[in-house]
């Protein structure tokens, strides 16, 4: 695609010094390093929270798993936000700004203009996912027992999955509205009505909130159906194709 | 590396129409030829259409009708377009860059998004900002340059890649005059290698350097042609009427008299002086002074001159090209 290459340098660049990738990277790692930790002293830190109040009720005593639960709870909501942070602005603001004007006078081709924003997203979300499910695997075997690491990239690989379809969403709304506010509304509404909509039986399967299952499953060493994975999945890559195809399709017919 | 073939720009039945079947018509029916290798002005008031015109020969705007081609290939905004966009360099109204990015790398991503290697790019960027007078400030983040520097720098990513076809948008709006001396330079320059098309509102460059010129006006075109045909074409002769001060009854009685005269084709008043253009020299000679005289007005200078392009375009158009006092004092 003419530019896009130069194009995907320039996004990587842009995102390392107007500190974006380094803020995103910290908050994963973030996750990676208190999810864990979270799992192990859950019932510590609710025991001395509460003192006296809780003398009857036996708090389980933590396994490996619920460091799996904990990381994947905390990478879909950390992580969903910093996905739509990361499209809200994509194009609206190189179109606010008038650079946008400037890249697409040269020989450069509106696809590749989009095509560049979405995989430089990507990447940063993927590079990103990488650093937090490895630190978690690291404190998790640490604090409870090692866990099957083909798990752990499985899970790492649907939570990328799900985060890239929010940022999918709110890079659509970026594209099509032309405003950074209306595009982030659309990704958290996005969000908050298809998690809502995960909860419906026979539905929750066909949306990104149907990955939690199967991701926590693997990672946790529990054998799963393909057809229980397969389902989420091809539900997600539909919606994030849909709305990428769609943001290119308008993008393509817009003045600049 | 050889030198560029400059390139032909055609519009036919250009139009333009920005809201909708009763929204607003910016481009109307504009039929126009670039030839290669010309130095082409386009000229006309606020709103006549320049800046729209000049967006969609370089397909950031997509027309309502009609069609640009540049060597035949036609523009568009989309993927079929880029064979028609390869080799131009374009300088927007109001350039705006990565403000994150230093004018070296700008100017370096302007090469390579045109084509050139990532080395090179680099080593051309130097050479344009050496031109462009920017070399100390390099390596400076964009955020910090002025509104001049912001212009240079558009300049040289225009330059960069060594266009067949540069247009330029209001090229010289937030220059300095010794800036607006090197950009006419600079285009003097390219125009061995380039056709150049550039929208302005001074008058005096488009005499100084353009040798063919568009007037427009509500989105059509007034009139196109060589200027020194345009000049000739409307070379009826010209004389200024410079009256001593605080006559200003006398001399609204004289332009009233002057209007009713049949060998007069047109006055105008401004800055307290007539401008008088005529139909017949002879007549005008001969009569023109006795007028002034029987009229009561004391003169303090009267003169014959060539019409500028200044007067063809306020005879044209029936106004200033623009209102901006940057533009009334440059011309």
């Amino acid at each position: 695609m003419t530019g896009g290459s130069v194009l995907l340098r320039k996004e990587m660049l842009e995102s390392w010094r107007t500190l974006r990738l380094p803020i995103v990277a910290g908050l994963f790692l973030l996750v990676g390093l208190t999810s864990p930790l979270l799992a192990k002293f859950l019932p510590e830190i609710i025991t001395a929270a509460a003192g006296d109040q809780l003398p009857t009720i036996p708090l389980p005593t933590p396994v490996a798993v619920d460091a799996v639960s904990q990381t994947w709870k905390n990478l879909a909501q950390f992580g969903a936000f910093a996905a739509i942070v990361l499209a809200m602005g994509a194009v609206s603001t190189e179109r606010d700004r008038g650079t946008a004007a400037f890249v697409l006078s040269k020989t450069v081709s509106r696809g590749a203009f989009i095509a560049a924003k979405v995989a430089a997203i990507g990447a940063i979300l993927a590079l990103c996912t990488a650093l937090a499910v490895a630190v978690a695997w690291v404190y998790a075997a640490v604090l409870f027992e090692p866990l099957p690491v083909g798990g752990w990239v499985a899970m790492a690989f649907l939570a990328w999955l799900g985060l890239a379809a929010w940022a999918a969403l709110t890079f659509l709304g970026s594209t099509v509205t032309g405003s950074t506010v209306a595009a982030a509304g659309i990704g958290f509404g996005a969000l908050v009505l298809l998690s809502i909509a995960s909860a419906i039986p026979n539905v929750g399967r066909f949306l990104p909130g149907g990955l939690a299952a199967p991701a926590i499953a693997l990672a946790s060493g529990v054998p799963v159906d393909i057809g229980d994975v397969l389902a989420p999945v091809a539900a997600t890559v539909v919606l994030i194709a849909v709305a990428l195809g769609g943001a290119a399709w308008s993008f393509g017919r817009q003045e600049l | 590396m050889s030198q560029p073939t400059p390139a032909a720009v055609t519009c036919r039945g250009l139009v333009k129409r920005f809201g909708g079947s009763s929204g607003v018509l910016a481009v109307d029916g504009l039929d126009l030829d670039v030839p290669a290798g010309s130095v082409f002005g386009l000229l006309g008031p606020n709103g006549a259409g320049k800046t729209t015109t000049l967006r969609l020969v370089t397909g950031l705007a997509r027309p309502t009708a009609g069609l640009v081609t540049i060597d035949g290939a036609p523009v568009s905004a989309g993927r079929g377009g880029l064979d028609a966009r390869r080799g131009i360099g374009v300088l927007d109204q109001d350039p705006r860059y990565y403000s994150w990015m230093t004018g070296r790398e700008l100017v370096a991503l302007a090469g390579e998004l045109q084509g050139l290697p990532a080395r090179e790019a680099r080593a051309r960027a130097d050479e344009t900002l050496q031109l462009v007078g920017l070399a100390d400030a390099r390596t400076r983040r964009i955020a910090g340059y002025s509104g001049g520097m912001r212009q240079r720098l558009g300049i040289a990513q225009a330059l960069v890649a060594r266009p067949r076809l540069l247009v330029l948008d209001e090229p010289v709006s937030s220059l300095d005059p010794e800036g607006r001396r090197d950009l006419l330079a600079l285009i003097a320059d390219v125009r061995a290698s380039a056709t150049v098309i550039f929208s302005t509102h001074v008058l005096a460059d488009v005499e100084r350097i353009c040798d063919r010129v568009a007037i427009l006006d509500h989105g059509r075109l007034v009139t196109e042609g060589a200027l020194e045909a345009l000049l000739a074409g409307y070379a009826s002769p010209l004389y200024r009427i410079d009256p001593e001060p605080g006559q200003e009854a006398a001399l609204s009685a004289l332009a009233a008299t002057l209007r009713a005269t049949a060998w007069v084709d047109g006055v105008t008043e401004r800055d307290g002086r007539l401008t008088v253009s005529v139909t017949d020299e002879a007549a005008a000679s001969a009569g023109l002074l006795p007028l002034v005289v029987a009229a009561g007005v004391r003169l303090a200078g009267f003169e014959r001159v060539r019409p500028s392009l200044e007067d063809v375009f306020l005879r044209l158009v029936g106004r200033e090209p623009d209102a901006s006092p940057g533009g009334r004092a440059a011309a």
